[in-house]
């Protein structure tokens, strides 16, 4: 069974605003999640309210990318924006907590984004 | 408020035998149905390589034209896709859990 | 002003059943700042669709994390099934329905384990993972492993519950009730419990809501949220009511945990009593083209996976938003203001899964 799932798309500028107004609205934060498509970043929020799903969606392109932060309207924004930071390099404007990069500690810097993507090797670690 | 509200279950379990049963000297018996370790027998294989390419670990390794066949048991997740998919129905699980190994090598079957 | 001073709280600690930081800013006993440090068990789970394809994936999804496991393979494979619009037969929605609520009822009995571990109270940990063993055995009965379950697949499920079998089933988790009923009225009436649980880490109404909680945490906290209520498998055709207590502490959530294992005991034998006859999958013929939210519950809240294919078996994005990432915010709260002896039983009140969390 398939639910409804609303997609509004919205870029940078009026992100914040869109935001807002959901906020005011009694609509509370789900997940904020990044897809690659190659040269641009598609970002994810989503929304619920009494079951009611929304999406917000913007595309941004993936290198040296930068957003203004929710967390001054949703606090529980700062662990995912800092979460999406250290995998895929966007910077956000604003963030409450700022962690700079020392969230997750990974041995490739922005494993998840695209210039680590070109490197990415496709050999199997053997069992020694 | 009730101070004594664990008192009856610890006196229940005092005069009963404990719970926990003496392993290794009591061996654990498994439930029929469990998923304990891969059972091999090559008689009937055509070296098809279906276990191999449903595997979805790379623990099979099959060889047709060398024929051969061996195991990884510790990347082995015990899934059962193997068993289901063998058209010659030569793989099996058992319910008994394999013996602990001290190496990390593949076990040979042909 | 009184001084202040940073304690670092784990990763190893022996209260946390998984590795999460914690810098505790502490002004004599009072906890006045928590900063929370995640990504000690990242294993960038997300990236392996590439490698895998999606049918194989399952096997990854369900060792996301041990306890919820299940639910993991489940939603997976719900999200798989929506976008290649495959129509998974009713049995096999009800056979998930029956394990993932088992799954819930352990989940649940393992973490009372632990909270009474985490008070000190060894004794009642050990009974609460004793009546846990029943329904791990049922578990391992019906689909061959204890924890890591292996029985669902895109298309439907791979084992069968046969009548006897589930009559067994029936018939344990009658013991597992009369169990359960007799270690949760110590947690609920013991005085020493709740003089370690009541009026402690409250969360109040507009907090909760408005940090992102999920699960029992927000139940507790008066919300009547339960992703269950979508109707997602067979819950379209079974009739429960979220639990919730308004006061918000640590007391209130482990009641709804409590009362949680006896819903889903119901919940089970309802599955049992309407579980149609048929098949239990369906074949799966091409590749996920296509993109989907899934949300179910968890027995620690609401978990969200996003799903999109394009048309290759390899899925191009997956993306897991677990219960514990959306709870933190909200632990980070209820830790200002506590005292730092109480610290261990907040952590484990929002039931941390720290693997889920980073995956």
């Amino acid at each position: 069974m398939r639910e409804e799932q609303p997609i509004v798309a919205v870029t940078p500028n009026t992100l914040v605003g869109e935001v807002k107004t959901l906020c005011d609205q009694g609509w509370r934060l789900v997940q904020i999640g990044v897809t690659s498509l190659g040269e641009l970043f598609e970002v994810n929020y989503s929304f619920d309210r009494d079951q009611h799903f929304l999406n917000l969606r913007l595309q941004i392109p993936a290198a040296g990318a930068s957003l203004p932060s929710i967390s001054g309207l949703y606090w529980c924004a700062f662990l995912y924006e800092n979460e999406i930071h250290d995998l895929f390099d966007v910077t956000f404007d604003g963030l409450a907590l700022d962690f700079k990069g020392t969230l997750y500690k990974t041995a490739q810097p922005f494993p998840f984004a695209n210039r680590a993507r070109a490197g990415v090797s496709t050999t199997v670690v053997q069992p020694v | 408020m009730s101070l004594f509200s664990m008192t009856g279950l610890v006196m229940k379990w005092l005069l009963r035998k404990p719970y926990t049963s003496r392993y290794p000297f009591e061996p654990r018996q498994p439930l029929p149905g469990s998923r304990g370790t891969l059972v091999v027998s090559l008689t009937d294989c055509t070296y098809c390589s279906l276990c191999a390419k449903r595997c979805p670990t790379q623990a099979i390794e099959v060889n047709r034209a060398a024929k051969h066949w061996n195991i990884d048991r510790l990347r082995c997740i015990t899934c059962n896709c193997c068993v289901e998919t063998c058209p010659k129905k030569c793989l099996s699980m058992q319910t008994a859990h394999g013996i602990p190994t001290v190496t990390k090598d593949r076990e040979v079957f042909a | 002003m009184a001084t202040r001073t940073v304690i670092p709280f784990g990763p190893q600690h022996p209260v946390l059943p998984e590795p999460i930081h914690l810098d505790l800013v502490v002004e004599d006993e009072k906890v006045v700042e928590a900063i929370p440090s995640i990504g000690f068990i990242h294993r960038g789970l997300e990236r392996l669709v590439e490698k895998k394809d999606f049918t194989e994936f399952v096997f990854v999804a369900e060792r996301i994390c041990g306890i919820c496991s299940f639910i993991h393979s489940q939603s997976y494979c719900q999200g798989i099934e929506t976008i290649m619009g495959l129509e998974v037969p009713r049995r096999a929605h009800y056979l998930r329905t029956i394990w993932g609520e088992l799954s819930r009822i352990h989940s649940h009995l393992l973490w009372l384990g632990l909270m009474a571990d985490g008070m000190g109270f060894e004794s009642l940990f050990m009974h609460a993972w004793r009546v846990r063993e029943r329904v791990l055995n049922i578990i391992e009965s019906t689909t061959g492993g204890r924890v890591i379950f292996g029985s669902c697949k895109v298309g439907g499920v791979r084992r069968d519950i046969d009548e006897p079998a589930m009559q067994s089933l029936l018939a344990a988790l009658v013991e597992t009730e009369r169990e359960t009923r007799e270690i949760v009225q110590v947690f609920l009436n013991d005085s020493t419990v709740k003089h370690r649980l009541c009026g402690v880490g409250k969360l109040s109404r507009e907090d909760a809501y408005k940090l992102g909680c999920v699960g029992p945490t927000l139940r507790a906290s008066g919300w009547a949220q339960d992703t269950r209520k979508l109707g997602y498998a067979a819950f379209y055709e079974l009739t429960f009511q979220p639990i919730t207590r308004t006061e918000g502490d640590c007391y209130a959530r482990v009641a709804v945990r409590c009362d949680e294992i006896f819903q889903s005991i119901d919940l089970i034998r309802q599955a049992a009593a309407k579980i149609p006859a048929g098949e239990i999958a369906v074949k799966v013929v091409g590749n996920p083209n296509g993109e989907y939210f899934v949300r179910t519950e968890q027995p620690r809240g609401e978990v969200i996976y996003y799903l999109k294919g394009n048309g290759t078996k390899n899925l191009q994005r997956f993306r897991v938003r677990t219960p514990t990432f959306a709870n933190i915010p909200a632990l980070v709260k209820t830790l200002q203001g506590c005292n730092l002896a109480d610290v261990p039983l907040l952590i484990l009140t929002i039931d941390p899964c720290i693997s889920c969390t980073e995956r």
